[in-house]
C-alpha cells in the first residue's frame, strides 16, 4: 500500500525531489512497474488539452468614467458584452459575434487582441442617473488599463465528446468543423490519453479548489462545469484565471464556418498519485476511452450514434463506417495538449507550481436533463396547409398561369404519371418564361429540384431549410411522394409572432 | 503538373476531353470532376512538357485551361496543428507526423478550398479565391 499526502508532495516540489511525469509517460510507467511501483515511484502526472471551448470568456473591470457612467449596453470592438451587473462590470463571452463583421469576428477574438496587448474599443450606454449621470462612452482600451480581467469559463474541458460525421447528402457547417456528405469524414475532440478528467474519472484529486495550468499561467478550478454529467463520463470544469498573465501561445480566437466563433482553451491539470489507485487511473490510454460517432445531419439533440469509437481509433486517422475507411480530424491539438502537459511538469519541478488538494470533489454519477419546453414543438402538419393545388408536367404554361390567378396559390407543385412530385412552377417562372418568349409545357420551365418537407418534421428544422436553400414555400410530401400539403415562410412567420 | 479545364454551358455536352487526348496523345489524369448545368471544371494532372499540347487543343475546343501552380498557403503562426484539415482534403494534402506536427505537401494541392473553409484559425488560405 502507497499512502502519500498532498503535504509530503509539496515537501518534494520545494526541495527539487519530486518526480513528474506526463500522463502519457505514465502509462509506459504503469505498464512497466505495475500500480503500486509506479505510485511509489512518480508524485505527481500532468495533462493536457487545447481545443474549442466556446463557453469561455472573461469578466472585465473597466474603472470609472468621469463623470461616472452605470453602464447598460456594451460593446468591446462592436461585440456586446453582458453588463447587467453593477456599473462597470462586464463579461464578454466568447462566441457573441460582432454586430459589424458578424462571424469573423468575436469575442474570442476581442479576448485574443487583449493578451497580444492590442487595444479594443469601448462603446457604452447608459440611461443616465443622479449618480452615474454619464449617458454614452466610447474610449480605446488595453488589458493593461483595465482593473481586472478575470477569464472565467462556465464549461471547460469535457472529459471526453462525441465524435461527429454527416449522414445527409450535402456538407454541413458545424462547431465539429465541415462534416462533408455520406459519411465522408468523422472529426473529434479532446486530448484522450491526456485528457485531466479521464486520467481522474472518480474526482479522487480534481475538484473545486484545485490549481491548475490556464492559458499559459496558473489558475484555479471553481467547481463543476455547467451540463456536467459524471454518470455518462461527460463531467466538465468551471475555472478562472488571470487573463493579464495568460499567453496567446495557449488561448487562441477561432472560426468556425456556418457556426460562428469559439475560444481555443489550453489547459493543464496536475494529479497527485497519492496512492496506487491514482496511479491506476492515470494510466488510461486513448484506446481505454470510448466515445460515441454522431450524426451530426439529424437536427435535433438527440442524435443517432453511428457507432462506437475509441481514441485511438479516432487518432489512427481512419474509422471504419459501413465497411468504409472514413478519415478523422481532430479538432483539437495533441500536439498542444502534449506542450502543456510538459510545461506543466516542468514548473512543478522547478518548484513553481504546487499541487492542491481541493476543498470540494465534483459531484459524481449526475447528469444534464434536457430542457423542458412549455409550448411544445411545432410540426409542419400543425400548420400546413392542406387544400393544395397541383399541377400535371404536362399541362400548358398557359393553364399554369390560369390557375395560379383563380386559386390565389404562388406555388404549384408539379405531378408526374403517377401523381408524385416531379417539380414546382411559381408565378416567377411563368413570368421568366413568358419574358423570352419561351414557353409551351410546364415541364420545360418547373424547377426540377423541390427542396420538400415532412408533416412530422419539426418547423424551426424546416424553416431553417427554406432559409438556406432561399424558398418562400416547400410542398409537404408522404413517402410515396405524394403532395399532401404546403408550407409556407407566411404560415411560419405566423406561428412565431402569435407566440411572442 | 496539375491544371484546370473549364468548360462552359453550350459545349458541356460535347466529348471535347476525349477528343483533345485523341488528337494529341496525350494522358490526363483526372483527380475531380464536377458538371451540373451551367459549368462543368475538372481537374486533372498532366506531364509538364505535354501541357502546351493539350491545352492548344482543349482551348481550341472552347475549353479554359489555367494552371494549378499556386497552391493553398500555410500559415505557420495562425496555424495550432489541430488536424482539421486533414480529413476534408480530397487529395491528402496534409497529414501528421510522428510527434503530430502538421505537414503540407502542397505539390499534391487541386486548390479546391475545402480546407479554407474548415480551418478554424484561418491558417490556410488561397490566392485566386475569396
Amino acid at each position: 500500500m502507497v499512502k502519500k499526502s498532498i503535504h509530503e508532495i509539496n515537501s518534494k516540489i520545494r526541495d527539487g525531489s519530486v518526480n513528474v511525469v506526463t500522463a502519457e509517460e505514465m502509462v509506459h510507467i504503469v505498464g512497466e512497474l505495475g500500480a503500486e511501483g509506479a505510485a511509489k515511484e512518480v508524485d505527481v502526472v500532468t495533462t493536457g488539452t487545447f481545443g474549442a471551448m466556446c463557453s469561455s470568456g472573461v469578466w472585465l473591470n473597466f474603472g470609472h468614467s468621469e463623470p461616472p457612467i452605470k453602464m447598460q449596453k456594451v460593446f468591446l470592438n462592436d461585440v456586446e458584452a453582458y453588463t447587467g451587473v453593477a456599473a462597470v462590470d462586464a463579461f464578454i463571452g466568447a462566441t457573441q459575434v460582432s454586430e459589424t463583421l458578424g462571424m469573423d469576428y468575436g469575442g474570442a477574438h476581442v479576448i485574443e487582441d487583449l493578451i497580444r496587448g492590442k487595444s479594443v474599443n469601448l462603446h457604452a450606454i447608459s440611461h443616465g442617473t443622479d449618480c452615474y449621470p454619464r449617458k454614452v462612452l466610447d474610449t480605446t482600451l488595453t488589458l493593461e488599463d483595465m482593473n481586472q480581467a478575470i477569464m472565467m469559463n462556465p464549461r471547460n474541458a469535457y472529459q471526453k465528446y462525441n465524435a461527429a460525421t454527416n449522414g445527409t447528402k450535402r456538407t454541413i457547417h458545424t462547431y465539429m468543423g465541415s462534416l462533408l456528405p455520406s459519411y465522408g469524414n468523422v472529426t473529434y475532440s479532446g486530448a484522450g490519453v491526456l485528457s485531466p478528467l479521464s486520467n481522474d474519472p472518480d474526482y479522487m484529486t480534481i475538484g473545486t479548489g484545485t490549481r491548475i495550468f490556464l492559458g499559459g499561467t496558473q489558475g484555479y478550478i471553481t467547481g463543476a462545469g455547467t451540463q456536467h454529467s459524471s454518470g455518462g463520463g461527460f463531467g466538465t470544469l468551471m475555472v478562472q484565471g488571470d487573463l493579464k498573465n495568460m499567453s496567446p501561445d495557449y488561448i487562441r480566437a477561432a472560426n468556425f464556418t456556418g457556426y460562428g466563433t469559439s475560444l481555443y482553451i489550453g489547459m493543464g491539470v496536475p494529479i497527485p498519485i497519492l496512492n496506487e489507485q491514482m496511479a491506476q487511473a492515470t494510466a488510461v490510454t486513448d484506446a481505454d476511452i470510448t466515445t460515441n460517432i454522431l450524426d451530426y445531419g439529424i437536427p435535433s439533440r438527440d442524435r443517432a450514434a453511428v457507432r462506437q469509437v475509441t481514441y485511438e481509433e479516432l487518432r489512427s486517422g481512419y474509422v471504419d463506417i459501413d465497411g468504409r475507411d472514413v478519415p478523422t480530424s481532430s479538432m483539437s491539438s495533441f500536439k498542444k495538449s502534449r506542450i502543456i502537459a510538459s510545461e506543466l511538469k516542468d514548473w512543478i519541478s522547478r518548484g513553481d507550481f504546487f499541487v492542491s488538494m481541493p476543498a470540494e470533489r465534483l459531484p459524481k454519477d449526475v447528469s444534464a436533463k434536457p430542457m423542458k419546453q412549455t409550448e411544445g414543438i411545432a410540426l409542419v402538419s400543425d400548420i400546413m396547409a392542406v387544400s393544395v393545388v397541383t399541377i400535371d408536367k404536362d399541362a400548358s404554361v398557359y393553364d399554369a398561369a390560369k390557375t395560379i390567378m383563380e386559386t390565389d396559390f404562388n406555388h404549384l407543385p408539379v405531378t408526374g404519371e403517377d401523381g408524385s412530385i416531379v417539380g414546382i412552377v411559381t408565378a416567377w417562372d411563368i413570368s421568366m418564361a413568358v419574358s423570352k418568349n419561351k414557353f409551351d409545357l410546364v415541364a420545360d420551365i418547373m424547377t426540377r429540384k423541390v427542396i420538400t418537407a415532412s408533416a412530422d418534421e419539426r418547423v424551426a428544422v424546416v424553416a431553417r431549410r427554406m432559409d438556406q436553400d432561399s424558398v418562400s414555400a416547400m410542398p409537404v410530401i408522404n413517402k410515396s411522394r405524394h403532395v399532401i400539403g404546403i408550407i409556407t415562410s407566411d404560415d411560419i412567420s405566423k406561428l412565431y409572432a402569435r407566440r411572442s | 503538373m496539375k491544371i484546370k479545364i473549364n468548360i462552359s454551358s453550350d459545349i458541356l455536352t460535347k466529348p471535347i476531353m476525349a477528343e483533345s487526348i485523341l488528337e494529341t496523345g496525350v494522358l490526363l489524369n483526372i483527380s475531380q470532376a464536377h458538371f451540373d448545368r451551367s459549368h462543368g471544371e475538372v481537374v486533372a494532372d498532366v506531364e509538364r512538357d505535354k501541357f502546351e499540347m493539350i491545352c492548344k487543343s482543349l482551348m481550341n475546343k472552347g475549353a479554359k485551361v489555367t494552371k494549378l501552380d499556386t497552391p493553398i498557403r500555410w500559415d505557420e503562426d495562425e496555424c495550432v496543428e489541430c488536424s482539421a484539415c486533414i480529413s476534408v482534403c480530397p487529395t491528402k494534402v496534409f497529414s501528421l507526423d510522428d510527434d503530430f506536427s502538421l505537414l503540407v505537401d502542397d505539390a499534391k494541392c487541386i486548390q479546391c478550398g475545402t480546407c479554407v473553409d474548415m480551418c478554424p484559425h484561418n491558417a490556410l488560405s488561397l490566392e485566386n479565391s475569396k
